[in-house]
């Protein structure tokens, strides 16, 4: 089976305001179209891993595999490239560019991706949108639909460059149980129907359980 | 790979969404830039007519002999008192002629030199105007009309008349302004003066001289240089002074030395005759670009401090467009070209402004006694002025848009990610 993402002994240290050993000796790794999620109590430093895992945070120990190549060492201007056509990541506060409209904030990453022409960009996206139920919204800015919408044009965004593994910070930690409902199973079924692989920090038990598979951290370790 | 398709459009967007903040931070480059060309076209302009009231109307060189004592008195050449310390009172000057000695020799050796654009004989000469039974004393100088007005601009201080109709009158005189209108005289009067050896001559009015100093327009008349050796009864080589012009006037001292040296003559170089003019320029010229240039920063800091609170309010624009593949140098693009559009779109309203103010100005009439030609404010239209402009405008909007920009290249991701 082929890893989209492996994690060898990965340590991270905070410096400041003391030295606090975050993580210790992390190793795990996520197969093609697995749906895992890490579980742990606030401060465990899920997070922080997952910023390490998606390439954002460079401040660490260890070796961290993307789609089986090394990407720890590489220069920023590679990993930028790397994020912005390996994963697609969505955040608890649903970060669009809030000038733009929503089919913008979609195409953007592809844009920055040059691998397609902007008819191209603007069909995907359109389907991407339309998949997600949100097509109606396109040429709304996104400053002006409300919270549950915005989580989808993100997970849109998130989708736009077809990436490998898609990276969620408590996706449905700021949303109502519906919305929340509505993002696990949009998730569900990209993992099921399209086989991607989905790894999701969150805190809620509910979603946790639905998901392939739990990873649980404590203290910096994970347990299981 | 930097893709400035998307990276302009972010950047534009950006700029259009907050379209005041956006018109203030060029409003600031187009002010600065718009009072730069103003003041320093006026400016200028202004100290170019300052400079050409002295530079049109002096000889870079003036050939003339002067009256002055011998510089070695007889007793030097008296061998017995060689060794002692002589006291001479009272000296007095040596009596030397008026006259330049072989001045049309010395005028034809002058212009072939290269350097020479003309050297024109002028005769000084004291007469008195009769009106009745008064007299007033005056200057009349017998010129080469039509060289003057190509070598010294006289036509600017013809204020009626033309210096083609002193040529053509034999006995014609442009009076001064001030004598005219003391005698009450008008065009095509006559007038008659004097020299001090006591005859009469009638001459014909055929212009008016006004150099904007009254003092000198009281007193001061042209005639062709024939005339004047015709009534002080001198010969056709009687000549007192010699102007020359040359075409580097940097060359001024050089040739006054020679001429002094070859010609037992003295001659007086620009320089030596006007030198505070050189620094009323320099200084005036300093205060021009030490008022733009403190505009031109100011615009600068204006940019700065826009673009800077730009990045404070973009702070999750920039997490997000960096989480989602953006790398640092692409959102540092971003926000530069932001400041570059700022500052081209200012600069090029600025020039227009510049251009505008300045043509307004070039038509405020402005009257004054010192230059009877000028009718309007003087501006310096030089292109130079704006190529300067739009350049600084470039410079300074980039340094403005640089630093703000840097550290949005630096912003870390995840700790503003992590932060909400």
């Amino acid at each position: 089976m082929k890893y989209v993402l492996e994690a060898q002994h990965i340590n991270k240290y905070f410096r400041k305001p003391v030295l606090f050993h975050v993580l210790k000796d992390i190793s795990f790794t996520i197969e093609q179209g697995e749906f895992a999620s890490i579980m742990g109590k606030s401060g465990c430093g899920k997070s922080t891993l997952l910023y390490i895992l998606s390439t954002m945070d460079t401040d660490y120990d260890g070796k961290l595999f993307l789609n089986e190549e090394l990407a720890t060492g590489e220069s920023r201007q590679k990993l930028s490239y790397l994020r912005n056509k390996h994963i697609g990541f969505v955040f608890q506060f649903h970060y669009l560019l809030s000038e733009f409209s929503v089919l913008e904030n979609v195409m953007l990453p592809a844009k920055k991706l040059g691998e397609k022409t902007f008819e191209e960009i603007e069909h995907d996206a359109m389907e991407k949108l339309k998949v997600l139920g949100i097509d109606k919204l396109a040429k709304k800015r996104a400053s002006r639909i409300s919270g549950g919408e915005k989580q989808r044009v993100a997970i849109a965004r998130a989708l736009i460059n077809n990436p490998s593994i898609i990276m969620g910070d408590e996706p449905t930690g700021n949303l109502d149980s519906y919305n929340s409902e509505n993002v696990f199973s949009i998730f569900k079924q990209l993992s099921d129907e399209e086989g991607l692989s989905l790894l999701v920090v969150t805190h809620d038990m509910d979603f946790a359980k639905r998901t392939d598979r739990i990873i649980t951290m404590e203290d910096g370790k994970l347990i299981s | 790979m930097i893709n400035w398709t998307i990276i302009l459009s972010i950047a534009r967007t950006h700029l259009l969404t907050k379209i005041k903040q956006t018109a203030i931070a060029a409003l600031g480059v187009t002010f600065g830039i718009g009072a730069y060309i103003t003041l320093v076209c006026f400016m200028t302009g202004l100290n170019k007519m300052l400079d050409d009231l002295i530079l049109n109307q002096t000889p870079h060189v003036h050939i003339y002999n002067e009256i002055e004592p011998s510089k070695k008195q007889p007793i030097a050449l008296y061998d017995e008192f060689k060794n002692s310390f002589n006291v001479v009172h009272s000296i007095r000057p040596k009596l030397t002629q008026k006259k330049i000695h072989n001045a049309l020799p010395i005028i034809d050796y002058l212009e072939r030199n290269d350097n020479v654009r003309g050297a024109l004989p002028q005769i000084k000469t004291q007469i008195f105007y009769i009106s009745g039974s008064i007299d007033i004393g005056g200057n009349l100088t017998g010129i080469s009309p039509l060289d003057e007005a190509k070598f010294f601009n006289m036509s600017d201080y013809i204020v009626e008349g033309s210096a083609q109709d002193l040529h053509n009158t034999d006995n014609g005189i442009l009076l001064g302004i001030g004598i005219a209108e003391k005698m009450s005289l008008d065009i095509g009067d006559r007038i008659q003066v004097s020299p001090i050896s006591g005859e009469v001559f009638s001459l014909k009015i055929v212009g008016f001289y006004q150099s904007g100093i009254a003092d000198l327009d009281a007193i001061q008349s042209f005639t062709n240089v024939k005339t004047v050796q015709r009534i002080l009864g001198e010969a056709e080589n009687y000549i007192t002074d010699i102007n020359v012009k040359l075409h580097d006037i940097s060359q001024a001292v050089s040739m006054s030395k020679e001429i002094e040296q070859k010609f037992k003559l003295k001659a007086i170089d620009i320089n030596t005759a006007n030198a505070q003019f050189e620094t009323g320029t320099t200084i005036r010229n300093l205060i021009t670009y030490a008022v733009s240039i403190t505009l031109l920063i100011v615009a600068g800091f204006g940019i700065y401090n826009i673009l800077n609170m730009l990045i404070y309010e973009k702070m999750n624009d920039i997490a997000i467009l960096k989480a989602t593949g953006f790398s640092g140098k692409d959102v540092q693009l971003i926000f530069m070209s932001q400041a570059i559009i700022i500052g081209v779109v200012g600069g090029i309203l600025g020039l227009l402004m510049g251009l505008g103010l300045s043509l307004l100005i070039d038509r405020l009439p402005f009257a004054t006694e010192a230059l009877p030609t000028i009718k309007t404010y003087p501006i310096n239209h030089n292109p130079w002025f704006y190529f300067i402009g739009i350049v600084f405008a470039l410079i300074s909007t980039f340094f403005a848009g640089f630093l703000p920009s840097r550290r949005a290249k630096k912003i870390d991701p995840v700790t503003i990610i992590r932060g909400q």
